[in-house]
């Protein structure tokens, strides 16, 4: 069983992602220029996600069934593809300020993104677990990548540990998945029972498996102390991309398998409303600008599980009917990603070396000191609470009317209540932006530069985040096509 | 450009252009970006103007509509039209925003750019909800207004500026997003969000909704409106918001702002929700009349100038409102009138105080008196203005409260006199505290030398005097355009009720109420025969 030049058609980001990784790691020994790094690490995120086209027009199953290459996984590709040359963008500058080795990390991040592809185009259990793990351990290392720094090794170690006890979560949900349907290919088991217990009780383990990579609550605990550890450019990839290909493949195993029953739309109700109440009431007593976002990202994490219970309450997954809530996923978290990476950018910049100004008392007077950034992160602020002309207005309207379609009036009504309290940390940030001054060694201090490549991650996501808020017609034109799952 | 088909989105975007153009301008030029939004505010003043001849004064239905595809999933509109209610708010809007701007000409000497900006972005957000006829685009602009305005109490306020901004914003917040879960609710049921649709709909018959999820739509959208109004237990952010804005903004959430949500009242929860507006119209009146009473007692034992202003804004909301839910076309011609009334009067009251703070930097009434001495003209203006608000015959507030009364007491006689209660106390309070500040021995020595009313204060002053009697002795010209847009709310709410303009047919013409206002001496006794002989 050879695989055919097709199959690799399919996989082509993959590979190319994979590929470039390994070139720059075999490079690194030889060449000393770090700009030479970034720049082969551009090219490769870049041919990687460009070929996701290629990947989309031999649109079909991979590898006899293990892999599928749809309007799906090619939305997902761009969208992990796109996040991780950002990252690298923003990571370059980043780098050199705190004098960290450039190839591996550029190495990791590509493997990172490899299995996050895979993730999102894995049509067979197993396959999905090989990209959890690809993407898992690059991500362990990249959390810990400040070696020298005590919270970043205790990001990394925490990260593993609990990332590990997940994983193992998720593999023995995929057993016990084929324990009661013989199969782990997902399309083959669609004439399942739902009401069999040993379906139940491993879809309900490869819930947690992926609830903990997705920070729902109660599976959210690692986040805050993870996210604060991790160099912040990763940091921007965590909330970013793993959330995104996590959120995928979940997307496409209750999309798949026989799972409208009660008791999922339940599970997924109950984990909605937690995971939105545990992230928004936390951020509300944060000071540090990396956790505030960090529960910020376990709330819209909830936000999201809401359009999933919406998906989950009807007739049956894949029908027309649930078009819409997955719709809603994906616009969703094509906002979030382009919201938080451009966020945690700029914290990433004003945190000044060795991360040091990471309070929101640094930020008091932003807007005297440094009007432009503060009006940037003011519109990724803005977008987070869901206000119109933003792209994050959008996502919140589609999940609502998701929920509302489905007749999850309370769920939606609790969603609009944690909006409300959402809405009160992020303005603190504004709040301390615009109407407090600046300390005083903060207004004496230079402004911070932003070098080129991060004012174009900025000019990127800022964009992106009007432009969506204001003309959402053509993604969510893509995203509601009939045939976004299958060929 | 004026053509008359694109003059709604002129008005909408045309202050967002001079808002643009501000942004280029150099930070330190502060002479040119004050006159530059001058003459942006003031060209969308005359442009808003157009108004009154592109739309006829008789027609019923919306005007000037503007139809344009936004997104096709869900099919979202950018619908804009104007009708009798809207067109005199916009104008409103448009007229306090130049004013606001000659207000803050001196005072603000911080951020200035930021700070015209600001008002300039608030105008668009505004004029876009008074005009929007689409569910989505209304929200929208909606939202969008309230990051000016929070940051206008914010950054230019007083000492506590940033507890009542971000009061401000969680309290419309908290009821603008479960308007959006209604709002979505109701695109569920029919498919749409254009409102003449909907009301279509409503009206024919085709959308009949269960009378307990009726009632739950209508909150969803009346506790958004109520919010903003504020009707009485959900005022609380009022007071702290007006006493620690900059002068321009009390002037603006108190001229316009505060209309957003009677405005909603009007244009959303009566037309599409009438037999829930029917069944909470008691509840709703009782809470307008606590609030009448409410707020004109705080009023009267407020130290504060600035707070007495804001609770007089309370109570005379509540006005608006009972004139709304009493489903009389007077009352709701007098509640649309009052609101205009209310933003004129109470406009001129925020920027008297404005004025007497920048003067001494205090709003307690205790640090004046006796200013009438040291600021004849002043006191002069003050006097005017007050006697404007409390609803003196000949003057704008008159009318406004007259036309309520008079429509409410057609329905509900027990409602009319209680609210009636509060037409005294508002006397009390103004005169009351007029004779605190003006009159009597100056008791402090900086109040000797207290200048009077400048050039440009007294423009501004003059100004609003100005429209005020205009607006008292010309209330036809407002009342003939509000006339068949009130009936057209009333019709949907009560379609078997005949038209009732006519009832007291001595005072009304049945093209509105002409001489209700013009005429005040004859149009009293009526009613109180009409007392009799119940």
């Amino acid at each position: 069983m050879l695989p055919r030049t097709i199959d690799m058609y399919r996989v082509l980001p993959e590979l190319l992602w994979c590929g470039f990784g390994v070139l720059v790691m075999l490079l690194q020994p030889f060449v000393r220029n770090r700009h030479f790094f970034t720049f082969l690490a551009l090219i490769g995120t870049l041919t990687g996600t460009l070929a996701s086209v290629i990947s989309a027009a031999n649109a079909g199953p991979g590898f006899y069934g293990l892999v599928e290459s749809d309007s799906f996984s090619f939305f997902f590709r761009l969208l992990v593809g796109s996040v991780a040359f950002l990252v690298v963008l923003a990571a370059g500058p980043y780098l050199d300020r705190e004098r960290l080795p450039v190839a591996e990390f550029y190495a990791l991040l590509l493997f990172a993104t490899a299995g996050m592809g895979v993730l999102a185009s894995a049509q067979e259990l197993l396959t999905a677990f090989i990209g959890l793990e690809i993407s898992s351990i690059s991500s362990y290392i990249l959390a810990g990548y400040r070696r020298d720094s005590l919270k970043s090794s205790e990001s990394a170690m925490k990260y593993f540990l609990l990332g590990s006890f997940a994983t193992a979560f998720f593999l023995y949900g995929i057993a016990l998945v084929y324990g009661a349907t013989g199969t782990t290919v997902l399309d083959k088991m669609g004439d399942t029972d739902p009401a069999s217990t040993l379906l139940k009780l491993g879809l309900a383990m490869i819930l947690i498996g992926l609830g903990f990579k997705v920070a729902a609550a109660p599976f959210q605990v690692w986040t805050p102390d993870v996210y604060e550890g991790a160099p912040t450019p990763v940091t921007a990839l965590f909330s970013a991309g793993p959330k995104a290909a996590a959120f995928a493949l979940l997307l496409r195993i209750f999309a798949t398998v026989p799972a409208a029953t009660h008791f999922w739309f339940w599970a997924f109700w109950v984990l909605a409303v937690l995971t939105m109440f545990a992230g928004n009431l936390g951020a509300l007593v944060q000071t540090n600008i990396k956790r505030l976002l960090a529960y910020s990202s376990i709330a819209h994490a909830g936000y999201i599980l809401v359009a999933f219970a919406a998906v989950t309450s009807m007739a049956q997954g894949g029908s027309a009917e649930a078009a819409p809530a997955y719709a809603a996923v994906l616009f969703y978290l094509l906002t979030y990603a382009l919201v938080k990476l451009g966020a945690f950018t700029i914290v990433s910049q004003l945190g000044g070396a060795g991360e040091k100004n990471l309070s929101l008392d640094d930020y008091a007077g932003l807007s005297q000191r440094q009007p432009v950034v503060a009006a940037i992160l003011s519109i990724y602020l803005l977008s987070l609470l869901g206000l119109p002309v933003t792209a994050g207005f959008f996502g919140k309207f589609y999940i609502f009317k998701a929920a509302v379609n489905s007749n999850l009036i309370w769920l939606a009504v609790l969603m609009a209540i944690n909006s409300v309290i959402g809405s009160y940390y992020y303005l603190r940030v504004i709040v301390v932006m615009y109407m407090r001054e600046s300390s005083a060694e903060a207004a004496a201090s230079v402004p911070v530069s932003f070098p080129l490549s991060v004012s174009v991650v900025l000019a990127v996501t800022a964009a992106g985040t009007i432009l969506f808020g204001v003309m959402p017609n053509p993604v969510i034109n893509f995203l509601l096509r009939p045939s976004l799952f299958g060929h | 450009m004026l053509t008359g088909g694109h003059l709604l989105s002129v008005l909408v975007f045309f202050p967002a252009v001079g808002a643009l153009a501000l942004l280029l301008l150099r930070g330190d030029d502060h002479k040119y970006i004050r006159y530059l939004s001058l003459i942006v505010s003031v060209a969308e003043f005359i442009f808003s103007l157009f108004l009154l001849f592109k739309a006829p004064a008789s027609a019923s239905g919306y005007q000037l509509e503007e139809f344009i595809k936004w997104i096709n999933q869900p099919p979202i509109n950018y619908h804009l039209g104007v009708d009798g209610i809207s067109i005199f708010l916009v104008i409103l809007t448009t007229f306090l925003t130049p004013i606001s701007i000659l207000a803050s000409w001196k005072n603000i000497e911080h951020r200035v750019k930021e700070f015209f900006i600001m008002l300039l972005m608030l105008e668009v957000g505004v004029v876009g909800v008074f005009l929007s006829l689409d569910l989505f685009l209304f929200f929208l602009f909606w939202e969008v207004m309230l990051i000016p305005m929070a940051l206008l109490i914010g950054i230019w306020g007083h000492e506590r500026r940033v507890y009542a901004a971000v009061k401000f914003v969680l309290y419309t917040m908290a009821g603008s997003i479960l308007m959006l879960v209604g709002i979505i609710w109701l695109y569920n049921a029919t498919g749409t969000f254009d409102l003449p649709t909907i009301q279509q709909m409503v009206a024919n018959g085709v959308l009949v909704l269960a009378p307990r999820t009726e009632m739950i739509l209508f909150l969803a959208f009346f506790v958004a409106f109520a919010i903003k109004v504020p009707l009485f237990p959900l005022h609380t952010w009022l007071p702290d918001a007006h006493v620690e804005a900059p002068t321009a903004g009390s002037v603006m959430l108190a001229g316009v702002l505060l209309k957003m949500g009677t405005y909603g009242m009007i244009r959303f929860c009566l037309p599409l929700f009438p037999d829930a507006s029917r069944r909470a119209a008691i509840w709703v009146a009782a809470l307008a009349i606590i609030g009448i009473l409410y707020g004109a007692l705080v009023a009267m034992v407020q130290p504060n100038l600035k707070k007495l202003v804001a609770y007089s804004s309370v109570s005379h909301l509540g006005f608006v409102v009972l004139g709304i839910f009493a489903f009389h076309n007077i009352s709701m011609q007098g509640a649309v009138y009052q609101m205009l009334a209310h933003g004129i009067s109470t406009g001129a009251l925020f920027l008297l105080v404005g004025m007497l703070h920048d003067r001494r930097h205090t709003f307690e009434i205790s640090e004046y008196g006796g200013l009438a001495t040291p600021m004849p003209k002043f006191a002069a203006f003050f006097l005017f203005v007050a006697l404007s608000s409390l609803g003196l015959p000949i003057l704008n507030g008159f009318v406004g409260e007259y036309l309520i009364l008079l429509g409410t007491y057609q329905h509900h006689w027990q409602w009319a006199s209680w609210a009636a209660l509060g037409v005294i106390l508002s006397a009390c309070y103004l005169l009351w505290s007029y004779q605190r500040v003006f009159f009597g021995e100056i008791t402090k020595e900086k109040n000797r030398t207290l200048p009077d009313a400048s050039v440009r204060e007294k423009w501004i002053l003059a100004t609003m005097a100005v429209v005020s009697l205009g607006m008292g002795i010309g209330s036809t010209y407002i009342t003939r355009r509000t006339a068949a847009a009130a009936q057209n709310v009333i019709d949907q709410v009560e379609p078997q009720r005949p038209y009732e303009a006519s009832v007291p047919s001595r005072v009304v013409p049945s093209a509105g109420s002409l001489q209700v206002a013009r005429d005040s001496r004859a149009a009293k006794p009526i009613s109180l025969e009409r007392l009799g002989t119940r």
